[in-house]
């Protein structure tokens, strides 16, 4: 029987490279074609949400922004029983604990992936709200697209580039005001928005804080 | 002995227990608390992390893409963010939504309340109240003849099926992997439920899982996608021909709508027939539980919610008002945008105002940050040992509605329809009260009963209720407007800026599945000038106020008897029955230290 595979991004777009994992699926979307059993899912933060979707998987891909205590921008790569394991083990971020949690749900009410791979990279910066990805980060994004294509083609599972004219047809997986490159070009300047926490209570800030990244 | 809601009523000499995190729960928390002699409560503080706010991703954007990046702050509240964001941007531009869009809507956000509400209870809340472990000594005969009891209509109650249950969670305990219910106090006398119950309890938990993933395919119809479904302003994100027979993408068609119906009804047995009769069993095995009430007995508010005729608040099903001071003959009408009536606190919250202020509306702040520790801290700035809540020691403001702490989400809204005398809301309380008596013998009456822990966690449950319920009638309606004819789901009159005024501003408002929400938006030439939120943990988590009128999470706690002060069972219980999500909100709780090490390892 055909396999099914899902291929998840998770992460927090709004923060800098938590925004990874979702990251590396919109460009999948973007540049491949995939058989009608591969499922690509940009699961955000969704946590406990996306456990249907991990029970459906055969074979799972996992992106995300993990911190390993490496040099920014290193990637990881986690196979089996070691995801949950070390999913749990350092958590960074908010999702992270969902995401734990919602390999052990699948694992408890039966359905879980007899193959899985988690693709990590090291962040440089999180603690930017409305920032996009720091260039260490966002160059790994293609090697980490190749490490799971090879995972995946180990599998027999064949992904090949869009031609030309495949490409003008791809639904996005997020509304396109997502985006990377509208998402970068919008974001407004740090002398209009400040970018360390609540104008309302903070309208000096700008003038106290300035030059802090 | 009533509850203290003012600091002069505290008592912090007893032995001091910090829970840190607050664990089962979206974001990051911390509680404090002072036990007595005997291990109650007499002293309680609750802290969290700051709101960013969301200027800093929106400011100059397109007022009609914020719901997309709203949608994004955080994992639990998606679709009620965007669902409020739309609101406040069709409120500054005075767009008026098609019938159908408002019907679609609703269906939208009804269901994502339901998702919410049930995940909520049985995956994150029943832990408190329900011992896994337990429940492997269970008879499942005995599982069998209670589930018959407590819901002769549900189907799944034979042995054999609660047998298998029982197999899957002992394998999945045995193999080492406690996981999901790792870091347990399963010997803690505060669970009191027999092995039977607790098996019955377990096999919900899966069947909530099961149905959890089907009412949001709501969401997949009517927003073409599920996580993060689109939302438009002016309207919904799709199209409607009932004689269409399309595939993925198409225009919602017959077809489509029936399938909606089925995860209605599905979602209807559910909420009746395991859900309700759940929380109910739940509230008479710890009948004499009734902690927990906090705040609930005396100020509540709503914004009021899923309002039947467009643009009609007096015909919403659970109706906006404020309750202070206990007096439930009077409701008082609420007001988002009168700058007297919410306003933001900061006595004991690392802000500072300028000279001589005190209270502020959301739109008019003058401070800047002040992150500084009490003399009777103890530890240090980046490693708080005990807080000092005399003075400053919380992230989260202090809102007060015309000076009143306010408690909000699915309990106060239940008190203020339920004192507007709406019927549905009244007869839903009254069969829950009668349903607890018949089953305890015990006559506390409603207002005990209601306001606590466990009355809390009803109400969402009665939510849930009115959701599924109300979808119906919803969709009815739905089906009516389409085929009379009109088949319109957005206002597009609007939607290029060259027809917006220079200069507007709008707010919009939602009751979501934890709260009165809502966002406020300033539009300038065609972009966003200034956007804000306030968002329902704000309101619960608050800190003190210059009164030393105590927030929701703290008066909650104030009273409650702990089994085992280290092992905080009871405080997670009644925290949890808030449902907090303080996701909007950054991952620390100190401004030292360098990027990379704020990342903290819990």
């Amino acid at each position: 029987m055909e396999k099914d595979v899902l291929i998840l991004g998770i992460g927090n777009l709004l923060w800098a490279d938590e925004g990874f994992g979702v990251r590396c699926v919109e460009q999948l979307n973007t540049t491949y074609d995939f058989p009608h059993n591969v499922t690509l899912l940009d699961g955000g933060t969704q946590g406990l949400y996306l456990v249907q979707y991990v029970q459906r998987a055969d074979i799972m891909v996992v992106f995300d922004a993990i911190d390993y205590g490496l040099e920014p921008g290193t990637i990881k790569v986690i196979e089996g029983d070691d995801v949950p394991k070390f999913m749990g083990a350092k958590k960074m971020s908010l999702h992270q604990t969902g995401f734990q949690e919602v390999l052990m749900t699948a694992q408890f009410a039966g359905g879980y992936p007899s193959e899985l791979v988690l693709i990590g990279v090291q962040p440089e910066a999180i603690e930017d709200f409305g920032g996009s990805l720091r260039d260490c980060v966002k160059n790994q994004i293609q090697p980490a697209l190749a490490i799971a294509l090879d995972y995946l083609n180990e599998r027999g599972v064949v992904i090949s580039k869009k031609s030309d004219q495949d490409n003008a047809e791809v639904p996005d997986l997020a509304p396109n005001q997502l985006n990377i490159d509208v998402y970068e070009a919008g974001r407004p300047a740090e002398a209009e928005a400040y970018r360390h926490g609540d104008v309302r209570f903070i309208p000096n800030a700008i003038n106290t804080h300035d030059g802090e990244a | 002995m009533t509850i203290p809601l003012n600091v002069s009523g505290l008592d912090n000499s007893g032995r001091r227990i910090v829970v840190d995190p607050v664990t089962r729960i979206e974001g990051h928390m911390r509680c404090e608390v002072n036990v007595d002699s005997n291990n109650v409560i007499r002293n309680a503080v609750s802290t969290g992390t700051m709101w960013r706010g969301l200027e800093v991703i929106l400011k100059g954007r397109d007022p009609r893409d914020a719901w997309a990046f709203v949608e994004r702050i955080c994992g639990v509240c998606t679709g009620c963010h965007a669902l409020t964001s739309v609101r406040a941007v069709e409120d500054a531009l005075g767009i008026e939504i098609p019938y159908n869009a408002h019907l679609i809507r609703h269906l939208m956000d009804k269901a994502l309340n339901i998702h919410d509400h049930i995940v909520h209870f049985y995956h994150l809340h029943a832990l408190d109240w329900v011992n896994p472990v337990n429940a492997l000594k269970a008879d499942p005969k005995a599982t069998s003849e209670l589930q018959m009891m407590v819901s002769p209509a549900h189907p799944k109650s034979s042995p054999g099926y609660f047998r298998d249950v029982q197999n899957r969670l002992k394998k999945f305990i045995e193999s080492g992997q406690l996981g999901l219910f790792a870091n347990g106090y399963w010997d803690n006398p505060a669970y009191r439920m027999p092995p039977a119950a607790d098996l019955m309890a377990v096999a919900h938990y899966l069947e909530a899982l099961d149905l959890q993933k089907e009412i949001v395919k709501v969401h997949t119809i009517f927003g073409g996608k599920n996580p993060h479904p689109n939302y438009l302003v002016g309207g919904v994100a799709c199209a409607i021909n009932l004689d269409d027979v399309g595939a993925a993408g198409a225009p919602v068609n017959m077809t489509s709508l029936n399938f909606v119906l089925e995860r209605i009804r599905e979602a209807q047995d559910f909420t009746k027939n395991v859900y309700i009769p759940d929380v109910l069993a739940i509230a008479g095995i710890y009948k004499d539980w009734l902690y927990g009430g906090g705040l609930s007995a005396t100020n509540v508010l709503s914004y009021g919610t899923h309002t039947v005729v467009p643009g009609d608040k007096s015909t919403d099903l659970l109706p906006a008002g404020a309750i202070v001071n206990g007096n439930w003959n009077e409701i008082h009408p609420v007001d988002v945008r009168d700058p007297n009536e919410v306003q933001e606190f900061v006595d004991h919250s690392w802000y500072e105002y300028g000279d001589g202020q005190t209270g502020l509306h959301p739109w008019d702040g003058d401070t800047t940050p002040k992150f500084e520790l009490g003399p009777n801290t103890k530890g240090t700035k980046t490693d708080i040992k005990e807080l000092d809540e005399a003075h400053k020691y919380s992230w989260i403001k202090a809102p007060r509605w015309k000076g009143h702490p306010m408690e909000v989400g699915p309990l106060p809204r239940y008190i203020i329809a339920y004192n507007s005398g709406r019927e549905y809301v009244i007869d839903q309380v009254d069969r829950s009260l009668s349903a607890f008596k018949q089953a305890t013998g015990s006559d506390v009456g409603l207002k005990p009963f209601l306001t606590s822990t466990i009355g809390r966690t009803l109400a969402r449950a009665l939510d849930c209720e009115l959701c599924v319920d109300s979808m119906v009638d919803d969709w009815h309606a739905l089906i009516k407007n389409i085929k009379n004819g009109d088949s319109s789901t957005a206002n597009v009159e609007k939607w290029d800026p060259s027809t917006w005024p220079k200069e507007a501003k709008g707010v919009g408002i939602n009751e979501a599945p934890r709260g009165a929400l809502g966002h406020w938006i300033k539009i300038k030439d065609g972009k966003i000038e200034n956007y804000q939120a306030v968002v329902p943990t704000t309101w619960n988590g608050s800190p003190r106020d210059s009164e030393g009128n105590i927030g929701s999470f703290e008066a909650s706690l104030l009273n409650t008897p702990v089994e085992r002060p280290e092992e905080p069972v009871e405080i997670l219980r009644t925290l949890h029955s808030f449902d907090p999500c303080l996701a909007c909100s950054t991952h620390v709780m100190s401004e030292d230290g360098e990027e990379m090490s704020r990342v903290k390892v819990r």
